[in-house]
């Protein structure tokens, strides 16, 4: 049904303009405006890259300053040997994978409830936003102080409620613990991002849907779920980015240990702590070239998933 | 990866910044003869650092146009974001608080400005009052390179009510074994038997844990740089402070360091600590301590050496690369003065003065009164310890808890790691400390060039 709507309303093809010199003038004009822009981004993201990757073939140890010097791959078969790289990669796949993945989910749930008509409904919107809004570090000292803390924590009051012993959560599940305050703090994005969606959706269609006799569960399914998709795509997309580059809980929580050592911690502990520029710059080349493979394969496959008959 | 990107480009966003306003100071500062100098100070958040944050007024009164901004971080952020300033030569900070461990290594580098002659031709400083082991640990080649603000070494910290009313007693050199008998028996729902540091690092779980590898007879390297960490020595040490926190520590190791250990004790969460001796003045402390005169303080305990407390303290240094090197001297000799010690005792009160730097403060009458519980031990422990040989056999460098070799930080974090997952029962210490010799050995390696 879609596909018949989309042709028919699709709009009529450009003749194809004869290229004239006035309008060779506005395209050198447009590219001429253009280029500030492009130059500063140039500078600010693909210099540095490159620098990166100059550093990375460095022997440069900050505590060490007299004994630099160029080291070819030396940095790399510290990376693909050495006892590091692999489980951080495991880690980053778990932590953000999970994290999305579960953020996502509460976040459709809640996007859902506040897609209705209720009283206070935009109160409960911005209640429901704020864990976004809060800073990340702040946000993980709240975790660890004043929620996960084994004596007066939140959470272990209420278990002590229902008699469950106050559970040590960094000492013994470092990796929830991550998990748990990511997706605390990701859910109102996901959230944001879908109820935008559905919105989105035409009323008429869901009323047409249900005069035609489908019930709530299938209109979800077959009408407000494939709508949905795009929003989710980008939500992924978006989450995943983000959800990469956390940092806060893992260094003011668990500082690594018990699988929650992702790379951007990695990364931080061999420039910050092992002082090595050198092994954290060639680190930092490998998960931007493994980063960019597992997400553009995983989103081709993830998204398979949902698009039908291959058309977007 | 984009963190990597985000890192550097900030980095060179900051850069071209930095020159700009430096361009314009430049051309600023020929015309104006009064100059405003604002010092960057960056320290560790100990509540001492925090006291003098509070004073710094006095200091801004008596030199006017000087103002100090504090930066407060966490033992182990600070050491990062100061080493990266220093050795990346940033400048970003006027005055450093570096440990015990990092100054001489900085000071042989050539980071930190020397301050021999300018605190020798001070008559009212008086640096001969400063502890001598102390103002050793702070040299390298007969030059003095930073001030202790204040110093410490450990002690077994015990709650005497818990003790009374369990009919325990403490004696004044216990034996680890002892300790962990008296702790199974005070480890009740209500308290903790004892209170470890746990969280990784070597700042954080290994400063406590080091000092009973040593005294199990084990150590970090042996004199020639081989790495002893799976030795079995180490191993049992390690052994003994898992299997104790397991049996009688408090809940959620992993999350605890100084801060946190120093919190569940003054609200009666924990019977006994053993931790830095500087502890004691907070402990002390009636308005903030809850078992304020209830403590009592012991050596740190022994197994197979006579005293095993360590020995640090947090100093006071100007890196080469500030611009205010003048004003930075005269707030860190400010800062470690005798004045200074006289102005916190008669505003914050006496326990909360700085101790373990210099020797006049143990006889400031005051302080002897106030500090009466744990002023002695101090200055005892901090006398009896030896850096140059802290444990059963000789090592290749003078320093208790800590190795002076610049891949120390990183191998003692790594190691940490490690037995946190042996603290958390994900794998057994003998698993934890074999992956951790060779982390050990590849540091030992690069001495022996």
């Amino acid at each position: 049904m879609t596909t018949t709507l989309e042709k028919t309303f699709s709009p009529p093809r450009k003749p194809r303009v004869a290229v004239t010199p006035a309008l060779r003038k506005k395209g050198r004009q447009a590219r001429a405006l253009v280029l500030p822009a492009l130059i500063f981004s140039i500078v600010i993201t693909q210099i540095p890259f490159l620098v990166t990757i100059y550093f990375s073939l460095l022997n440069w140890n900050q505590l060490r300053p007299s004994e630099i010097k160029f080291a070819w791959f030396d940095n790399y078969k510290v990376v693909f040997t050495g006892p590091d790289f692999l489980p951080s990669l495991i880690s980053t796949v778990i932590i953000t994978g999970s994290s999305v993945v579960l953020s996502l989910l509460l976040g459709l749930f809640f996007a859902i409830l506040l897609d209705r008509k209720f009283f206070g409904q935009g109160l409960a919107r911005t209640l429901m936003i704020t864990p976004f809004l809060v800073m990340p570090a702040a946000a993980a000292l709240i975790w660890k102080w004043s929620l996960l803390d084994v004596n007066v924590g939140m959470i272990n009051f209420a278990l002590k409620l229902f008699g469950v012993p106050a559970v040590a959560w960094n000492t013994d599940f470092p990796v929830l613990t991550i998990i748990m305050m990511l997706t605390w703090q990701y859910t109102p994005f996901m959230m944001l991002i879908l109820l935008a969606g559905l919105q989105s959706q035409s009323r008429e269609v869901l009323e047409a849907a249900s005069v035609d006799g489908a019930g709530p569960w299938r209109t979800f399914q077959f009408m407000t779920l494939p709508h949905l998709r795009q929003y989710i795509e980008i939500a992924t997309l978006l989450g995943s980015i983000m959800l990469l580059q956390a940092f806060d809980p893992i260094a003011i929580m668990t500082k690594g240990t018990g699988g929650s050592k992702t790379l951007s911690y990695l990364l931080y502990e061999r420039a910050f702590i092992g002082l090595d520029v050198g092994q954290a710059a060639a680190f930092g080349v490998v998960t931007v070239v493994v980063t960019i493979a597992v997400a553009s394969i995983a989103l081709r496959t993830l998204f398979k998933v949902f698009i039908d008959g291959g058309e977007r | 990866m984009l963190v990597r990107k985000r890192f550097l480009a900030m980095g060179a966003g900051l850069a071209i910044t930095g020159l700009a306003l430096s361009g314009c100071a430049g051309a600023g500062s020929t015309s104006s003869a009064a100059k405003s100098v604002t010092l960057t100070l960056a320290t560790v958040n100990n509540p001492q650092m925090k006291d003098m944050e509070q004073l710094k007024g006095s200091f801004e009164k008596d030199n006017p146009g000087v103002k100090v901004n504090f930066v407060q971080m966490e033992e182990g952020d600070l050491r990062a974001a100061v080493t990266a300033d220093v050795a990346s030569g940033a400048g970003q900070y006027d005055v450093v608080t570096v440990g015990a461990y990092e100054v001489p290594q900085w000071g042989a580098q050539g980071w930190l400005t020397d301050l021999t002659d300018n605190l020798k031709a001070d008559k009212s400083y008086d640096v001969g009052d400063i502890l001598q082991p102390v103002r050793d640990a702070l040299s390298s080649g007969g030059k003095q390179y930073a001030v202790p603000f204040y110093g410490e070494s450990s002690i077994l910290m015990y709650n005497k009510e818990m003790f009374a009313k369990a009919g325990l007693t403490m004696s004044d050199h216990p034996t680890w074994q002892e300790v962990a008998a008296a702790a199974k028996v005070l480890n009740t729902p209500e308290h903790a038997g004892i209170c470890l540091r746990g969280k990784p690092g070597w700042g954080d779980l290994f400063a406590p844990l080091t000092t009973v590898v040593q005294t199990f007879g084990g150590a970090w390297y042996d004199e020639n740089w081989k790495a002893q960490v799976n030795a079995p020595p180490f191993v049992e040490g390690v052994q003994f402070y898992v299997d104790l926190l397991k049996a009688a520590g408090e809940k959620d190791p992993v999350s605890n360091s100084f801060t946190e250990c120093l919190n569940q004790l003054q609200s009666g969460k924990v019977a006994m600590w053993y931790d830095a001796s500087v502890a004691a003045s907070i402990l002390e402390d009636p308005k903030t301590s809850a078992v304020a005169g209830k403590m009592g303080y012991v050596h740190a305990p022994v197994y197979k050496t006579k005293e095993s407390g360590w020995l640090w303290s947090w100093n006071l240094a100007v890196p080469k690369t500030s611009k205010n090197a003048d004003a930075a001297v005269k707030f860190v000799k400010w800062a470690t003065s005798k004045d200074y010690q006289q102005l916190v005792g008669k505003t914050l009160g006496w326990t909360r003065v700085p101790p373990g730097a210099r020797t006049s403060t143990y006889s400031i009458p005051e302080y002897k009164t106030a500090a009466a519980a744990f002023a002695p031990i101090t200055l005892d422990v901090m006398n009896s310890v030896n850096p140059k040989q802290p444990g059963l056999n000789p090592q290749p460098w003078v320093g208790i808890q800590y190795v002076t070799i610049p891949e120390f930080q990183d191998v003692g974090n790594q190691v940490a790691q490690l037995v946190a997952d042996a603290i958390a029962g994900r794998t057994t210490v003998k698993e934890a400390l074999d992956k951790g010799q060779v982390i050990a050995q590849a540091a030992g390696d690069k001495q022996k060039k």
